[in-house]
């Protein structure tokens, strides 16, 4: 499973990401490893670190990670979570600059054929 | 990539598409997915245009809107290309196996 680009979703709210990693499973199916965290650590609203590092690291692949965020603190915390992540991982995972539920499906549709990174985040972008 | 193909290295077939909703987004990545394992080129154009579109592109397939009750027509040029434009059609044949 390692050959594949994985995807990362990233939302405020944990029931948008739930429902977006659903879609993506769902619509490209299994052969593309799926991660997704959302809301803050009470419960609410929000983004955590330590959440999207657990996330990145679930699925981590030196093919790479592709990730997915919704709105402001999303990125930033994202950005943050890709810097702390161990033995240079985040040289590997990406934000894709793409609305998080049609990037999600776009970047898992072309990680499915075993694209690069690179093509992956493209794709998402594109959209 | 497709530039450089000529007119008649294309293989080409075509089937109508039976989903009432047409060629829209769960099929499409069914189709771009299928599309991706062959090594040709290959594009696909919806009934009512003219624009041929990289049927490889989840998001050029997904802009194509392809009708239902349509036929869409599906061309490749390569080595599979035969292979790729069977596969493909079988696909729309069969409903995309929704």
């Amino acid at each position: 499973m390692n050959d594949k680009v994985s995807i990362v979703i990233v939302s405020h709210s944990a029931d948008v990401a739930k429902g977006t990693a659903d879609m993506v499973r769902q619509m490209v199916g299994d052969d593309v490893r799926v991660a997704f965290c959302g809301g803050n650590p009470d419960g609410g609203l929000g983004t955590d670190v330590a959440a999207i590092m657990a996330a990145i690291e679930s699925v981590y692949s030196p093919k790479g990670v592709a990730v997915l965020v919704d709105l402001g603190g999303a990125e930033t915390n994202s950005e943050v979570a890709i810097e702390m992540l161990p033995d240079g991982r985040g040289a590997n995972v990406q934000i894709c600059n793409a609305p998080v539920v049609e990037g999600a499906v776009m970047a898992a549709t072309e990680a499915a054929s075993g694209a690069s990174l690179e093509a992956v985040r493209k794709t998402a972008e594109d959209f | 990539m497709t530039g450089t193909v000529r007119d008649e290295d294309w293989v080409g077939g075509s089937a109508v598409i039976l989903d009432p909703t047409g060629l829209h987004a769960r099929p499409a990545v069914k189709l771009t997915k299928l599309a991706k394992t062959f090594q040709s080129a290959i594009e696909i154009r919806a009934d009512d245009g003219t624009a041929w579109t990289n049927a490889k592109s989840p998001n050029a397939v997904m802009k194509l809107r392809a009708g239902h009750g349509l036929p869409l027509h599906i061309r490749a040029a390569g080595d599979d290309a035969r292979a790729a434009v069977d596969a493909l059609v079988a696909l729309v044949d069969q409903n995309f196996n929704d």
